[in-house]
């Protein structure tokens, strides 16, 4: 227990790490993976072999693979310092990945949405002569935006226990102190784990009763 | 289903996705040979990179981590579907004692990060459990935990009519949950199962946290080895996509074969946050 109070400025440093991670590649893979759904559904077959190619590159990869080759990647093409808000630019490389990786999550999530809702909508937009981006934009996506949000929820879900990964390619979120309070207090193990563990239980819980309470604000009678 | 977003095209709309597949084909080519061509001029293609990579020490390092990764995601499969089934069983128990903690254990492993369970078991117990067994054991606790909750859901979806008969012809509850539900159920999740085996394949490359040999710990040997570090974890990368992609197409084609049967009543038998659970996982999960 005292290993959790002595050290509760690194632990608290690491959870703060953990919140900007998920806050920044959360926002990253939403709009990534929401102009991929609109992809998938688009009359350009081009753009249609796009997003599906994308969506099984990168949902059949270990994250710890992309998060490697994104450190290694971003470098070849010139970023070499693109830390921001204080964090250097291995953090910015992890967000990239994270991002990337969810994006094709969101994307499959937006385009069961879009294909949730109601045929007789397009139909009502294509016979008042809209245009595809038209109905998709005004017509189609406010109302699969509403029915992606329990799906969205557990995605995000994933993508806050997915931040602790980043700890193998050493940012030094809570997942890392973890691990380095456990090499260094091996016979305090276990309250570190369940510390570190409730910190991300506390986690989950908030963002799904936050994610609840959104998709009952936003729900509308159909 | 996405036909409804568009009409059948005609000529102007025809003609409208034709200069849109080539604007798109073109510019997603100019990214990739934009790429390529950087990746090109630092090097990394270069041919010492691919003659290194020819010698038969990196195709033995790779088997050997194949050989790593799938047996450990094979037995970790095992334990979790037989650690979700006691767990799911408990949970619809209708005993208090039974049912409490088998949910307080299902929603912590759930919200728990894979990794910080696999450092837990490796450092937790003295080194009783050597890297492999760690990596098995935390696999079967987050999946088991998942799987817990879609047996659940799948046994709920099986028709009260056929439990209500099989108590009406005087069986026990054991009985209703061995003879009648189990079997129905175990069609129904078939798909659901396998859809998580990709995510205990992928999860699998966790181990690299305590240096398990498996086909990334490999890759990065081989990176640091031939000085390159893109390329063979592309090529890593490019495995699991094979395997996962075959075993995603299987559990698709599972579920057509199960819905042709009638078993799943028009998908009803997955609530939407079941079918995206081993998707989202590694996501996730």
């Amino acid at each position: 227990m005292d290993t959790l109070v002595d050290n509760r400025a690194e632990i608290w440093e690491g959870f703060r790490l953990t919140l900007w991670l998920l806050l920044t590649s959360g926002v990253l893979a939403t709009l990534l993976g929401t102009v991929l759904g609109s992809f998938r559904v688009s009359p350009v077959p081009t753009l249609r072999w796009i997003g599906t190619s994308y969506v099984n590159v990168f949902r059949n990869t270990p994250l710890v693979i992309i998060l490697v080759m994104s450190a290694a990647f971003w470098p070849t093409l010139g970023f070499n310092d693109v830390g921001f808000f204080g964090y250097n630019t291995f953090v910015t490389f992890a967000i990239l990945g994270l991002g990337l990786y969810t994006a094709a999550f969101v994307c499959e999530a937006v385009r069961s949405g879009i294909n949730s809702v109601a045929t007789g909508q397009a139909e009502a937009a294509r016979s008042v002569g809209m245009t595809f981006a038209q109905s998709l934009r005004l017509v189609v996506l406010p109302q699969a935006l509403r029915a992606v949000i329990p799906p969205l929820t557990s995605i995000y879900i994933a993508l806050a226990k997915n931040t602790s990964i980043t700890a193998i390619v050493g940012v030094p979120e809570a997942a890392y102190v973890m691990r380095r309070l456990s090499n260094k207090f091996t016979s305090d193990v276990y309250a570190i784990f369940f510390g570190i563990a409730a910190g991300y239980v506390v986690l989950v819980l908030v963002l799904s009763v936050l994610l609840r309470l959104a998709e009952r604000r936003l729900a509308v009678a159909r | 289903m996405t036909a409804a977003l568009f009409d059948v095209p005609g000529p102007q709309s025809r003609r409208r996705a034709a200069i849109g597949t080539i604007v798109a084909a073109v510019l997603a080519a100019a990214l990739v040979g934009l790429v390529g061509w950087k990746l090109y001029r630092e090097g990394e293609f270069e041919a010492e990179l691919w003659q290194d990579l020819g010698q038969p020490n990196i195709a033995r390092a790779v088997w050997l981590g194949l050989v790593s990764t799938l047996s450990a995601a094979a037995v970790a499969i095992v334990l979790s579907v037989i650690f979700g089934a006691v767990l799911a069983i408990a949970r619809l128990s209708d005993h208090r004692v039974l049912r409490i903690p088998a949910a307080i254990v299902v929603e912590f492993f759930r919200a728990v990060p894979l990794l910080l369970l696999i450092v837990f078991v490796f450092f937790g117990f003295n080194n009783l459990f050597s890297d492999y067994w760690s990596l098995v054991l935390a696999l079967m606790l987050y999946n088991g935990s998942v799987l817990a909750e879609v047996f659940r859901a799948g046994i709920n979806a099986v028709p009260r009519g056929q439990s209500e008969a099989a108590y009406s012809v005087g069986m026990l509850k054991s009985q209703v949950m061995s003879s009648i539900l189990l079997p129905q159920a175990v069609a129904i999740m078939l798909p659901a199962i396998i859809s998580q085996c990709v995510v205990v394949l992928k999860d699998t490359a966790l181990g690299v946290i305590i240096a398990y040999g498996d086909l990334v710990f490999q890759a990065n040997l081989i990176a640091e080895f031939v000085d390159h570090t893109i390329v063979p974890l592309a090529l890593a990368a490019l495995i699991f996509i094979v395997i996962n992609y075959a075993l995603s197409r299987l559990a698709v084609w599972l579920e057509a074969r199960f819905a042709r049967r009638g078993r799943t009543s028009a998908g009803a038998a997955r609530p939407t946050d079941m079918q995206l659970a081993p998707t989202a996982g590694g996501a996730g999960d």
